[in-house]
């Protein structure tokens, strides 16, 4: 009797205990090798350019918090930068400075997350526990400035919202200390781990060409041994001044993904530690002579008239509005009124102060940049993250476009499958490191 | 020479416009020589243009800014980047309304096929010889092309649940 040979679908998604995020790939297996896959994604699509269109250049950034829902920092900072190309103009020093912060921290948030997620689906769960623990004390940090976890929107358009809070380097180095040792522990348990290392090795291995030709970037790039990092090639903000490697891999394979981006952790805690060395001091407009007064009253003094002495004073002021007080203001934020709110000083207690506010917030006003468009690529956790910004001249974006990194790296997902078995398919899509919140938008 | 310098030179009837706004060189040819102008940036070893970085559309419906040309309505634009030479370059390539349509570049750069589904999916761009042109972000039913300027950003039409 002859035997029938015949291959089997699999669907493996959109909503699977396996998959990182809302994605359905359908398999066609031939026993357990993977024959072809068809990959479909858009589960978790919001319209973010859409919805850009829609409203003013400040209130994108809420919405750019959830494209890489891990490293929402990185994508304010490349949106803020892409809106200051199109107006031209430059932001103080310490602001620079605390973006790279801010994006380098993000930057190893973002690598726990994934490392700590492909090898507990490889069955080192206390891994995942220990990277998600070292996780917990960045995301402190990233709570102390932004006042939120995840839905941060802390980047502005000529500056960022709020300044470093008093003693913040010495909290860094702290927690920079602590999550070296969970570094140190993750790569004893993990990298001469016989089991890891032979579901890693020799895995997913893309060449420099299909690479290349897929456009893809970031950590899954260099682990076939091009150094390509956007911080090095195109150095924006302070990273020229910044002394980093670009570490690569040698094969391409899960890997060598997993030794890059473990090696890039190390670099990025390196930056940050650079950084909290080398930033300029604030507050640049030095101490207030005045009383620290509420807001209420503010205005009303300066509605009556008794305005002596006001302009000393330092107005106290809700958690929330926290770092837009004068003290601050000048070190964080661009000298540009037509872009930048002015200190919650002089919006309570003058005319002028509080004409430049509205001017920012009312309906038909608003960041206006010349007519024109701009393209800026920053470094994301998983490539180049790029916008594309088009303006007519308006308050609100033509076109916003982003591209993001892990979409390349997504349509080459069949190219990395084929052929191997589906246990494979485990280890591999970890090293993708797809973010849906990015890939569909 | 410049990669702009370069492509003028070689292309100067079929460019329309070129400008370096803010230092990002771009050059805006007529949609039949694309093939040309893209193998040209790409095999050229002065050149080096190997990643196709970025490929999207913008819809100028509307268009408050002023444009090239009233009879264009989209523009499918390139974002190019050479690893060798690390330089940058954008193409934009004007369509017309009743025809937009322009040719591949999946045969070039492998990241043309989702790109150019998502081009088509959102703007309703046609790409001549593009091997698998179906939606990707929407769903097969989905009528119309979300990102046009006449598509209303509230509008809805789901699958299942309220309907507008």
């Amino acid at each position: 009797m002859a035997i029938q040979k015949r291959s089997m679908l699999l669907n493996v998604g959109p909503s699977h205990p396996a998959m990182h995020g809302v994605i359905r790939l359908i398999m066609e297996l031939e026993g357990e090798k993977i024959k072809g896959v068809d990959v479909e994604i858009g589960y978790l699509h919001r319209a973010f350019e859409k919805m850009c269109e829609t409203v003013m250049y400040n209130q994108c950034f809420p919405y750019t918090d959830r494209l890489n829902y891990v490293s929402p920092l990185i994508n304010n900072v490349g949106f803020a930068m892409t809106v200051e190309k199109l107006l031209g103009i430059d932001i103080p020093e310490r602001s620079k400075y605390i973006r790279v912060i801010m994006s380098e921290i993000s930057r190893v948030t973002d690598h726990l997350t994934c490392l700590g997620a492909s090898a507990m689906e490889l069955g080192a769960m206390s891994v995942f526990l220990y990277m998600i623990k070292a996780r917990e004390y960045l995301y402190e940090l990233v709570e102390e400035i932004t006042g939120a976890r995840l839905t941060i929107s802390y980047v502005r358009i000529g500056g960022v919202k709020a300044d470093l809070t008093p003693g913040f380097a010495d909290r860094a180095f702290q927690k920079i200390a602590e999550v070296r040792k969970v570094l140190i522990e993750g790569d004893e348990l993990l990298t001469r781990n016989r089991i890891f290392f032979d579901r890693m090795k020799g895995i997913g291995i893309i060449s420099q060409e299909e690479a290349i030709s897929y456009g893809i970037t970031g950590p899954f790039l260099r682990s076939t041994g091009i150094a390509y990092d956007v911080r090095k090639a195109n150095p924006y903000l302070i990273y020229d001044r910044l002394d980093f490697e670009v570490p690569t891999g040698t094969t391409g394979d899960n890997l060598d993904r997993y030794f890059v981006r473990m090696a890039e952790m190390e670099q990025s805690l390196r930056m940050i530690e650079q950084c909290l060395q080398q930033i300029p001091d604030g507050p640049i407009n030095g101490e207030l002579t005045g009383d620290i007064i509420p807001a209420a009253q503010m205005v009303d003094r300066a509605k009556m008239g008794q305005t002596e002495g006001l302009m000393e004073d330092e107005v106290a002021l809700d958690p929330t509005l926290q770092g837009s007080t004068k003290k601050y203001y000048k070190g964080i934020n661009a000298d540009q009124k037509s872009v930048v709110l002015p200190p919650k000083e002089s919006t309570y207690s003058n005319i002028e102060g509080l004409m430049n506010h509205f001017k920012l917030v009312m309906y038909g006003h608003g960041i206006k940049p010349p007519v024109g468009e701009a393209y800026f690529p920053v470094e994301g956790a998983n490539g180049e993250l790029g916008f594309y910004i088009v303006s007519d001249g308006r308050e609100h974006p033509w076109r916003v476009r982003v591209h993001p990194p892990c979409f390349p790296i997504m349509s080459a997902l069949p190219k990395l499958l084929v052929g191997s078995v589906m246990a494979d398919l485990v280890p591999t899509f970890g090293s993708v490191n797809m973010i849906a919140g990015e890939l569909d938008r | 020479m410049t990669p702009l310098e370069q492509v003028q030179q070689q292309f100067a009837k079929d460019i329309i416009e070129t400008h370096a706004f803010r230092g990002d060189e771009t050059a805006v040819i007529r949609p039949g020589v694309l093939l040309n102008v893209a193998k040209f940036l790409k095999e050229t070893p002065e050149l080096g243009f190997n990643f196709l970085m970025d490929l999207t559309a913008v819809d100028y419906l509307f268009f408050a800014g002023g444009r090239i040309s009233k009879e264009y309505r989209f523009e499918v634009v390139y974002h190019l980047y050479s690893l060798k030479h690390n330089h940058r370059i954008r193409i934009k390539v004007p369509l017309t309304e009743e025809n937009p349509e322009v040719d591949s570049l999946d045969k070039l750069w492998a990241s043309a096929n989702w790109y150019e589904r998502e081009v088509w999916d959102m703007y309703g761009v046609k790409f001549k010889g593009h091997p698998n042109l179906k939606r990707i972000l929407m769903y097969e039913e989905f009528k119309g092309h979300a990102l046009r300027k006449d598509y209303p950003f509230n509008k809805r039409q789901p699958l299942i649940g309220p309907q507008n």
